[in-house]
């Protein structure tokens, strides 16, 4: 009875080999197809909205005057400081860390145990959720180590969080300078340390820079880290210190679309013009310099 | 052999439990040219590394046994492995400049070892590129990449970065293999001449190269030194019959 | 030169203690927040907390599963439009696409990653609640299911190009043995690479999700505001993520209401932990089989 079984089975194969041959190939290629390029669509989309609404609202007054009249008039200068000054902090914090940390594990860690655990670590920095982030960020920047909601204690929480991005990119390009290199520098009389910074490091910058520049654009668009951490609803002026609070595109946007009725769309539209042109153009740079970088390796 | 400053003796060395390199002792005659041929994988290249100790780099090797220099053995303890590449040069098989002008690469060595004073490194450069023959080619480019030279010239410069730190010997692993035929003779006429300046260790799987070019030969075979004497010796009354076998070809 | 070595050894030890502080970090993380949560479960037992069913924050209820619930039917809806989406899109642009319409595609993709989570909140919120309202006839288009349109947007990148990965990353020899036996391109997609990548396509779903879950300000701008259980996605719900940022504004240091949030947290690192830990077992699984 065993047989009929298989008779059964082997009938069932042939009736679903049969859909993916001939025409039920055809059919099915076809909907792949489509739903691939479809799948397009919502982006395309949205660049389109953003694009055609944004443009017409951008002016030079736009990006560089300060709010008025509850944010409904005037600009969001301030917020583009904001943005521009926390980025620069994540930076700071970011590629020493990360940057060393990358060197470690492709130049100087062995096989081992220790060097599983660094990588498991990266891995799930990189996976907690941004607000955990704001959490801890606050927990430990703000409150504990005193620093209060302040560019100071948003650079950390952010570049803590861009770590991972810096490190993978660190690694792959060093990974990816020959061995050849290295052992030539050796070869000459070079300690370990000389051969990475002088040689090895050079080398692997445009790679490293690709991470940098995707930091950026991370470090640029993220809201809920700097909620908690720095960002203020509306400063009437620009920040005096790095201990001072900042205004920041992404947390603007949040508020001028949700927290102010009555809010003109022109402003909404520029500022969401603004905030995606920073964060899709440095993604884009970054991508086209790791294109550039594996082109030449 | 009063003439010699590298002294192999009762050499071995292992790859985790492989025994790569098998008891060789050998001693190497100063400003003289000294190849070693024989089949793929006989732990020529292997031999050639441990003199500089660039096997340091691989995990979970041993040796027993000793290479010293200038009575001191190379492997103690207290013996500077940066010092040590300083005296023992190497050029590698492909062509390996770095990624930066003619001048920083040549300069590269010199600078660690602390020589500071510009118009020294500038006669450095030119000292060392006449003597591999590439400076009348790139005098006038001397900033301009080196990663733009032809294999032949990156070779040649790769030469020349070699001996701008003075080393007393110079180790080759087949220098010459990724390289045309004009370029390859362009470089023994090189090693010729360097033989008055440095004492060369040249591997080769190439034995018209070997025969042409050295002043002594010896035979690898499965990590051991099967003969070790003359070149001419070598190659018109081998004493050992793998040496004969290898040599007219019998197998390799 | 003796200086060049110390220098040398000075060096490393400095690399390896940086390498090290990263484990602080994480450690430091899961101390920060944990220790929060444990003073929440001193004022609150766990119980009422992990089983609540009700979460009104101002009466000092605090109860998880309307949040998990509003977490997860946001998921659900996300990940069923994603991963058959991302499979199918990673299917094409790996095996049917030219390779210029492969290039936009790849350029499109990571456009799309970039986009910031406020502005697919924006728009949401702008463009998608209406639509959405009138179609369904509801009394508001901020839902589980809007929110789960976006993070859909959100997480297909992520996906799409892990699976494109995978796929291209098999052996050659796979494809050209099922077509010289006889299959037909289809086949050899369906019954020999899609089960072959399927590792990688598993890891980038895991990842993927790993995004939904943890994803915080689209959510909160689009899902409405509501926490509670409900049975449909077409409803207003609240998330684990919108929670913790829209409540921490208004909560008193110290409160209850201030470590509940905390707890929240928590509840999400242990999920983003363990998504994060299987989606990188099976890259790496997919690494050594596709060699």
């Amino acid at each position: 009875m065993d047989m009929a079984k298989n008779y059964e089975k082997d009938q069932e194969k042939i009736k679903v080999r049969s859909l993916l041959k001939g025409r039920g190939e055809k059919i099915i290629e076809f909907f792949i197809k489509s739903v691939g390029i479809l799948s397009i669509f919502p982006v395309l989309f949205i660049l389109s909205y953003i694009i055609f609404k944004g443009i017409p609202a951008i002016s030079w007054e736009f990006l560089t005057s300060m709010p008025k009249n509850g944010m409904r008039e005037g600009g969001i200068y301030p917020s583009i400081i904001g943005t521009i000054l926390l980025t620069i902090g994540t930076i700071m914090v970011a590629v020493p860390f990360g940057v060393f940390t990358g060197v470690y594990l492709v130049e100087y860690a062995s096989d081992n145990k220790f060097r599983k655990i660094i990588n498991l670590t990266i891995v799930n920095l990189s996976g907690i959720p941004s607000v955990v982030y704001g959490l801890f960020g606050m927990s430990l920047f703000v409150m504990s180590l005193g620093f209060g909601t302040s560019i100071v204690a948003g650079a950390f929480t952010l570049g803590i969080m861009c770590l991972p991005v810096i490190i993978t990119a660190t690694r792959e390009a060093l990974m990816s300078i020959p061995s050849d290199l290295r052992q030539a520098s050796l070869a000459l009389g070079a300690t370990k340390w000389e051969t990475t910074w002088k040689i090895v490091l050079p080398a692997a910058f445009p790679g490293i820079l690709t991470g940098i520049i995707l930091s950026i654009s991370r470090a640029a668009g993220e809201t809920a880290p700097i909620i908690f951490t720095v960002a203020a609803f509306y400063l009437p002026f620009l920040p005096q210190s790095i201990w001072d609070q900042v205004m920041a595109l992404p947390y603007h946007l949040y508020v001028i679309s949700t927290q102010v009725p009555n809010m003109p769309s022109n402003i909404m539209d520029g500022t969401l013009f603004v905030l995606v042109f920073i964060t899709v153009g440095f993604n884009l740079f970054g991508a086209y310099i790791r294109y550039r970088f594996k082109k030449k390796i | 052999m009063s003439n010699c400053r590298l002294k192999i003796e009762n050499f071995s060395f292992y790859y985790g439990d492989f025994k790569a390199i098998d008891n060789i002792t050998m001693n190497i005659e100063k400003n003289k040219t000294t190849a070693l041929i024989g089949p793929s994988g006989c732990g020529k290249s292997t031999f050639l590394r441990s003199i500089n100790r660039m096997n340091d780099l691989i995990p979970d090797v041993k040796y027993e046994g000793s290479i010293s220099l200038d009575e001191i053995d190379i492997f103690d303890k207290k013996y500077d492995i940066v010092d040590l590449r300083k005296k023992v040069g190497m050029v590698f098989q492909r062509p390996n400049p770095f990624p930066k002008s003619i001048y920083e690469n040549i300069v590269y060595g010199p600078k660690l070892h602390g020589e500071k004073n510009k118009n020294k490194l500038m006669e450095i450069v030119e000292s060392s590129l006449k003597a591999v023959a590439l400076w009348n080619e790139v005098k006038d480019k001397l900033h301009s990449s080196a990663l733009g030279l032809s294999g032949g010239q990156q070779q040649r410069l790769c030469i020349a970065r070699a001996i701008a730190v003075k080393p007393e010997i110079l180790l080759m692993d087949e220098p010459t293999s990724a390289l045309d035929p004009i370029s390859t003779l362009k470089i023994e006429e090189l090693i010729r001449e360097l033989e008055k300046d440095y004492t060369i260790i040249i591997v080769t799987h190439n034995m018209q190269q070997a025969a042409r070019i050295s002043d002594y030969t010896g035979f690898f075979y499965h990590g051991l030194l099967e003969e070790f004497d003359k070149t001419d010796l070598i190659f018109t009354k081998p004493k050992n019959k793998k040496t004969e076998d290898y040599i007219t070809g019998k197998f390799g | 030169m003796n200086v060049r070595k110390i220098k040398d050894n000075i060096m490393k030890g400095t690399i390896v203690g940086i390498a090290s502080f990263n484990i602080v970090i994480v450690f430091l993380i899961f101390m920060f927040i944990l220790r929060n949560s444990l003073k929440f479960f001193n004022m609150v037992p766990a119980s009422d907390f992990f089983f609540g069913k009700v979460w009104i924050s101002l009466s000092h209820i605090f109860g998880l599963l309307p949040l998990l619930s509003g977490t997860l039917w946001v998921s659900v809806v996300a990940l069923f439009i994603s991963v058959p989406l991302s499979i199918l899109t990673a299917v094409y642009i790996a095996e049917y696409a030219s390779l210029k319409t492969r290039e936009i595609f790849k350029i499109l993709i990571e456009t799309m990653s970039a986009l910031p989570s406020v502005v697919l909140g924006y728009i949401g919120l702008y463009i998608l609640s209406g639509p959405i309202k009138n179609i369904f006839r509801l009394n508001t288009g901020l839902t589980a299911f809007t929110g789960g349109i976006l993070l859909a947007v959100m997480a297909m990148p992520t996906m799409i190009s892990i699976a494109d990965d995978s796929l291209r990353a098999l052996d050659k020899s796979y494809k050209q043995a099922s077509l010289a036996l006889g299959a037909n391109k289809l086949e050899t997609v369906v019954k020999v690479l899609l089960p072959s990548a399927f590792p990688g396509i598993f890891a980038g779903i895991m990842l993927g999700f790993g995004r939904i879950v943890g994803e915080t300000m689209t959510v909160l701008m689009v899902t409405g505001n509501s926490p509670g259980l409900r049975s449909t996605f077409l409803a207003p719900v609240r998330t684990m993520t919108a929670t913790i940022a829209a409540e921490m504004g208004e909560v008193v240091q110290g409160s209850d209401h201030y470590y509940a949030l905390f707890a929240i947290g928590l509840v999400l690192f242990i999920i983003s932990f363990m998504t994060n830990t299987l989606g990188d077992y099976f890259i790496q699984k997919s690494r050594r089989a596709g060699k």
